[in-house]
């Protein structure tokens, strides 16, 4: 005997104790696939026989079983199962997992039983028991397909058990072997000119066949890359059009050469149900639909009739990334097979009201989906195809005088083309937009978002690093700094990573060095890094749009915004909006006048920037802590040199000698100190003040320009900077880590732009993404100068004794913060120019700011 | 840090006698957090000027942190005025180098520790928090001649103004173990500041050193807050003990309490009356479960868990902190479990939609949305109308136009700093009524304290209560 289970089943073994259920589970099962009562009584008890246990075990069993088919698992439930009641359990965890119960018996003469049960020690109870359970048993035997087991299997000898064989069918929605290209094409209700004109203007060459009855064509399908594009229908190909036996011609005949899918709508359906004799109410454009079919030949209805019952409610393909059903499918509901996933397919999900159309209110689950699978559908008619959550509909309304749309699959690309005719008055009038928002379904529905999105333990998945995890608590200080300060979610597509600096030098008088960032690249595997000069500024990302319509369009803006300054934790940098539209108006003026909207095809730009000076931003910081430690300082040191001095003429100790050296040299380091921070003040009336400093293009429309080299960067930013002194190009080179003296000549640079007051310098891979043999390199490290860097470690920190203990720091978490960070960044950004919904962007936005709430040292 | 004591008392040297320090060199003492040196910079009998320079470790200050972290900032930073300023390191380094002096012990001159020397103290910089007539009003009292010089934070931006640092003199003929404590005390006092953790044994130091003159000092509360780091419970304390040394009178002692309750309960009023006026709402909603959205540290949380009618209670806030706090405050791990059952802290913001708001009878928004951006408000009108969908929405603001009537208010400004808007009764009604329609709720708004004819009530009220006929758009 073969016992073919559908690959995903819920199978419940029955049978009396000593039947050989757990070895007939051995034989045929991994062992996670079973789960059994006795060890489920083992794991609450201590002991598999425990029948005081049975309650908490059979709780534990349904938890178990319960979870695996929410997994999408096979399921075996090794018990003896041999009342209906035990068994209901299972028919419903089964349902509400929209999987397939089936049932086998081990229906074994009670000897066998009873002498399998004597050899066990741990079993000591009579042959009544046996007999009690196999009464039971055969009791329910005949009703098990009326309890909702879909298959029931009956093994009645120990030879029928031996020579018993297991195979899985895959479910026949599951085609994840078909990898496309197809041309997916919504409800054609009987348009059949419409559909022909589709079909050619998707590239499909068609003949009709001279003679034939309408709808028999030839039929030669465009290829891409060779492959054969295919059609998928979205079902509801029939009723109201004014030809729908030629679309089933044409598209029977296509599904039936292999040519073409096809998945049933709700009027094929009662089609089909009318076509099988069932009474059926007659409206809905069926009628007009039974009247063309009036002259068909019977063979022809029979053709219809047996296609129609062929159609399988969904598929799923392409490896599991797109599904197709007629009304749409939760995820819950994909690649699984019920009455429940059938009736959704077919109808979709209703509140149970009507509207004030008479029509049922659609619940909009598309609304709520967060499924991997891009899900197109069709069913219900919209003016426009619109995306929403990673689905799509396409019922463009042809039949009411719509269009009639295809989505090209992998390539996300809309065609249509317009109905000749309105062949059937909507109830609903379709063509008028719900509302007077010019925003898109997906704006529409992105301006709320979920806690439950961003709250908690995430671990989410970047193009460079696997998982990252965000910790909850990270996630809680997050929430709270996005919502209280951050800008409109819409605009935060990205957020900066945190940066380290390179190793810890040795050399005297220097905390960091260019030689330690060189080394690290270069024992890395890497030949060439760039030198970039680093601003002393804030950190600013610029978004900057060609205009306020595009503004609107990608970025849901209110009427007025054009773009935004934000600093690196999502905040508005300006607090003055005009100033912020007029920094924004003259990059949008350098973007134009370097033609970037054209030589990038987008129209907007997205770029990470130092914003100078520093006392723009930081006026809090410098008045609290810089300025004042300074002028404290200065203060102090000057009331106390002169007592000092005033006891040295009269004391000529050493120990008075050693005591004012040092005071010196902290007045001398103070002073230092104070020159460092105002370095990078100047005061600031207006715009004209202040200067930005773009170093990464990180993204334009369609394209995130991590493929690009850093010289890509700052050559195209520089062509930006060029007409405009508010714009500042980076000073930067180009370093062969195996030349000496190239390395030699960075190193010069560094210490000349240090010298001068600068920062110091960022040393970068030439490519943006980077990997060593050990997997993903830091994006950048910072090599900072000695007399900045007392802005950091404070003003006498190389004085003796000092800068010994200030060696002592550890790069590793910081390192590790930074590639995490880095990842999350350019994934937003990803996500963002794939226009996925914006919860998938704002989860690694509000990443990269939990991961920054990590406790780091704050100096490195 | 520098402090110079200077005195003019023929023969001046003798102050060394008094100090235990030897005019004529360098002593140098190691300290837990650094070193301090003591010298004279002038010694001769007409005049003799004692040196205090503190050198506190920089490096150390943040590598071997021991004092309270989290907190401030001040002490995690390697650019820090610490090491310059006199702080309460100057106090402890008082204490350790002169605690004979402060105690008043001389073995050589014991005539002089009770005379009256005249005295003139320098600290070359001190911070001094809360505007410079804080100088006067802490020293004035006691008898010192104040002279103070502000140092700019930087001469070449003086638009940046000046900082909090000034040199400070204090002149006066005193005896010196006087002028050594009120430094010991009131330095900190001035800089508002300690640079460790501030236990009870803090007010056994504070009576130690403040014994015999702060009991009549017109600002002992201020400095006893100030001293003890604003923990109102030792603050109540060493002001009852030092009250009970001073003034056993009953009737005295009980007046004094009133006006300290007076003081707090000025601003609090206000805010009792608001939480009475929100719970009166919520009960008479015959809500049976309530949000409170942005509830803070649970100030209506308590007097939600008092009404028996509630019998599911949670309170939300984007604040983590301010829910441990909240949590603190109610005792929630030590209430009975069936009172415990009743409530619920959870982190969440009104900016995002939270399954876990919905379903609710009443919601609190007790002076929530004047924090939010002007431009997030409909994300918060959706989370809450068209989500969370309460029965009834009891929502308080301030009203702006109310703020003249604040004396402490200067013109123009909002209540607080974080208050992104204010709005006028008119601008609230407003937006309340617009939101109320769109969402199928009916409004009406009720004032909370004094209602000025001219200005109206200081806090404004909307009651929102759920149409359940209508459907609203989500």
């Amino acid at each position: 005997m073969i016992i073919d289970l559908p690959q995903l089943s819920l199978v419940v073994l029955i049978g009396a104790s000593g039947s050989g259920k757990s070895t007939f589970a051995r034989r045929f099962f991994r062992a996670t696939e079973v789960v059994s009562s006795d060890a489920c009584r083992g794991i609450v008890s201590d002991d598999e026989n425990n029948q005081a246990a049975t309650a908490d075990a059979f709780d534990l069993l349904h938890y178990i079983v319960g979870k695996r088919l929410q997994r999408g698992l096979l399921t075996v439930v090794d018990a003896t199962n041999v009342h209906p009641e035990d068994r209901r359990r299972y028919v419903d965890l089964a349902r509400s997992y929209h999987c397939l119960p089936v049932a086998i018996v081990l229906d074994l003469p009670e000897r066998v039983c009873h002498e399998r049960n004597i050899l066990r020690t741990d079993r000591d109870f009579g042959p009544h028991v046996i007999r009690r359970q196999r009464t039971a048993l055969r009791r329910g035997l005949r009703g098990l397909r009326r309890e909702g087991f879909r298959h029931v299997w009956v093994l009645e000898s120990l030879e029928q058990t031996d020579s018993v064989e297991v195979t899985r069918t895959p479910l026949w929605n599951d085609r994840r072997g078909e990898r496309g290209p197809f041309d997916i094409i919504g409800d054609v209700h009987g348009c059949y000119n419409e559909l022909l004109a589709l079909l050619q203007e998707l590239g499909y060459e068609i003949q009709p066949r001279p003679g034939a009855p309408r709808g028999t064509c030839q039929v030669t399908p465009p290829t891409t890359d060779g492959v054969p594009r295919r059609p998928v229908f979205l079902g509801d190909l029939v009723d109201r059009g004014p030809d729908s036996p030629a679309v089933l011609r044409l598209v029977m005949q296509l599904v039936a050469a292999g040519q073409a899918l096809c998945v049933p709508g709700n009027h094929d359906v009662k089609l089909l149900r009318k076509l099988n004799g069932r009474t059926v109410q007659v409206r809905h454009g069926l009628a007009a639909t039974l009247e063309q079919l009036e002259p068909e030949a019977p063979a022809f209805l029979e053709e219809v009739r047996s296609f129609l019952d062929g159609l399988v409610s969904h598929y799923v393909l392409d490896g599991g990334r797109l599904v197709v059903a007629h009304a749409g499918l939760r995820e819950e509901m994909q690649g699984r097979g019920s009455g429940k996933v059938r009736e959704f397919c077919l109808y979709g999900e209703t509140t149970g009201e009507t509207d004030e159309f008479g029509l049922p209110v659609r619940f909009n689950w598309a609304a709520e989906y967060r499924g991997r699978a891009l899900v197109v559908y069709g069913h219900t008619p919209t003016p426009e195809a619109e995306w929403l959550n990673n689905t799509i509909c396409i019922d463009t309304g042809c039949v009411f005088g719509g269009r009639l749309s295809a989505l090209r699959y992998p390539e996300r690309e809309l065609v249509s083309v317009p109905a000749a005719d309105e062949y059937a008055p909507s109830v609903r009038p379709f063509l008028q937009r719900d509302s007077d928002d010019a925003r898109s379904a997906q704006q529409q529905h992105d301006d709320m978002l979920d806690l439950a999105d961003v709250t908690g333990k995430r671990i989410i998945d970047t193009a460079l690093l696997p998982n990252v995890t965000i910790r909850a608590e990270n996630a809680a200080a997050a929430l709270e700094v996005i919502s209280r300060f951050a800008a409109d979610p819409h605009w935060l597509i990205y957020l900066p990573p945190t940066m380290s600096p390179c190793r810890t030098s040795t050399a005297a008088n220097l905390l960091e060095h260019p030689a330690e960032a060189l080394d690290a690249y270069r024992s890395s595997g890497v030949d060439r890094v760039i030198c970039e000069e680093k601003h002393m500024g804030s950190r600013a990302v610029v978004i900057v749009c060609r205009d306020a319509d595009a503004a609107r369009q990608r970025f849901a803006a209110p009427p007025g915004e054009s773009g935004i300054v934000y600093t690196r934790t999502g905040r508005r940098f300006f607090d003055d909006a005009s100033l912020e539209a007029d920094l924004l108006e003259r990059v949008r003026a350098a973007a134009t006048r370097a033609d970037l909207w054209a030589r990038l095809e987008t129209t907007w730009l997205c770029l990470d920037c130092e914003l100078m000076p520093w006392s723009a931003k930081a006026q809090g910081l410098l008045r609290d802590q810089y300025a004042a430690v300074g002028s404290a300082a200065q203060a102090a040191l000057a009331a106390t040199v002169p007592t000092l001095e005033a006891i040295a003429d009269r004391d000529g100790s050493e120990e008075v000698a050693d005591v004012l050296r040092t005071q010196r040299a902290r007045q001398a380091a103070v002073a230092a100190y104070t020159r460092a921070y105002r370095s990078y003040c100047w005061p600031v009336t207006g715009l004209d003040d202040l200067r930005l400093a773009p170093f990464h293009l990180l993204a334009s429309e369609g394209r995130v320009h991590t493929d690009r080299d850093h010289l890509w960067h700052m050559g195209t930013l520089a062509e930006l900077a060029a007409d405009d002194d508010l714009l500042l190009a980076t000073g930067h080179r180009v370093v062969d880590l195996t030349d000496a003296d190239d390395c030699a000549g960075a190193t010069a640079w560094w210490e000349e732009k240090t010298d001068a007051g600068g920062e110091g310098m960022v040393v970068k891979p030439l490519a943006f993404v980077a990997r060593g043999p050990r997997g993903l390199l830091q994006p950048a490290v910072k090599c900072r100068g000695p007399e900045y860097l007392r802005i950091i470690y404070g003003p006498e920190y190389l004085l003796a004794g000092h800068l010994d203990r200030l060696r002592q720091r550890g790069l590793r978490h910081k390192q590790s913060l930074a590639l995490r960070e880095f990842a999350l960044g350019l994934e937003g950004l990803q996500r963002f120019v794939r226009k996925d919904p914006l919860r998938r962007v704002h989860e690694c936005v509000f990443g990269v700011l939990a991961l920054e709430s990590e406790p780091v040292d704050p100096r490195l | 840090m520098l402090l110079e004591i200077e005195t003019t008392y023929a023969p001046a040297t003798d102050i060394g006698y008094l100090l235990h320090k030897n005019p004529a060199r360098l002593q140098t003492f190691d300290l837990s957090f650094g070193r301090a040196h003591v010298y004279y910079p002038v010694a001769d009998a007409e005049r003799c000027r004692v040196a205090v320079l503190l050198e506190v470790d920089p490096i150390g200050l943040v590598r071997n942190r021991r004092g309270p972290s989290g907190n401030r900032r001040s002490l995690d930073q390697y650019v820090n005025d610490r090491p310059y300023v006199a702080s309460s390191f100057m106090s402890v380094a008082l204490n350790a180098l002169f605690s004979t002096a402060m105690n008043g012990r001389s073995k050589e001159r014991p005539e002089l520790v009770e005379t009256p020397l005249p005295l003139r103290a320098t600290l070359s910089v001190v911070p001094v928090r809360g505007g410079v007539d804080l100088l006067e009003r802490l020293f004035a009292p006691l008898g010192y001649e104040v002279a103070a010089t502000a140092h700019p934070l930087d001469e070449q931006f003086p638009e940046w103004g000046p900082g909090h640092y000034h040199t400070v003199t204090l002149a006066q003929t005193i005896p010196l173990r006087h002028l050594l404590r009120h430094l010991y005390v009131l330095i900190p006092v001035l800089d508002n500041d300690k640079h460790y953790w501030v236990g009870p044994d803090e007010v056994d130091k504070l009576l130690a050193r403040g014994r015999d003159w702060l009991g009549d000092h017109p600002a002992r509360e201020q400095i006893a807050d100030r001293y003890l780091k604003y923990r109102r419970r030792l603050t109540r304390d060493a002001l009852a003990r030092l009250a009970g040394d001073d003034d056993p009178d009953p009737d005295a002692t009980g007046a004094q309490r009133d006006h300290e309750e007076e003081r707090i309960e000025r601003p609090l009023r206000l805010n009792t009356q608001r939480m009475g006026a929100v719970l009166a709402a919520l009960k008479a909603s015959g809500a049976r479960s309530v949000l409170d959205l942005g509830c803070g540290e649970g100030n209506l949380l308590r007097d939600l868990l008092g009404a028996r009618q509630f019998t599911r209670i949670v309170g939300v806030d984007v604040s983590h902190r301010a829910l441990e706090r909240a949590a603190a405050r109610l005792k929630l791990d030590r209430l009975p479990e069936k009172q415990r059952q009743r409530i619920t802290l959870r982190q969440g913001a009104l900016t995002y939609r939270d399954a876990g708001l919905a379903g609710f009878d009443a919601a609190a928004v007790v002076e929530v949305i004047e924090h939010l951006d002007p431009p997030r408000l409909p994300a918060f009108e959706r989370a809450l109308f068209a989500f969370a969908r309460p029965g009834t929405v009891v929502l308080t603001t301030p009203n702006r136009a109310y703020n003249v009537r604040w004396d402490s208010l200067p013109g123009g400004a909002l209540r607080h700093r974080d208050h992104r808007f204010e709005w006028t009764r008119a601008e609230f009604r407003g937006w309340a009524e617009r939101t109320a329609g769109a969402f199928g709720y009916a409004v009406r708004f009720l004032p909370i304290g004094d209602d000025d004819p001219e200005v109206g009530p200081p806090t404004q009220m909307a009651i929102f209560e759920r149409n359940d006929a209508e459907d609203a758009p989500r």
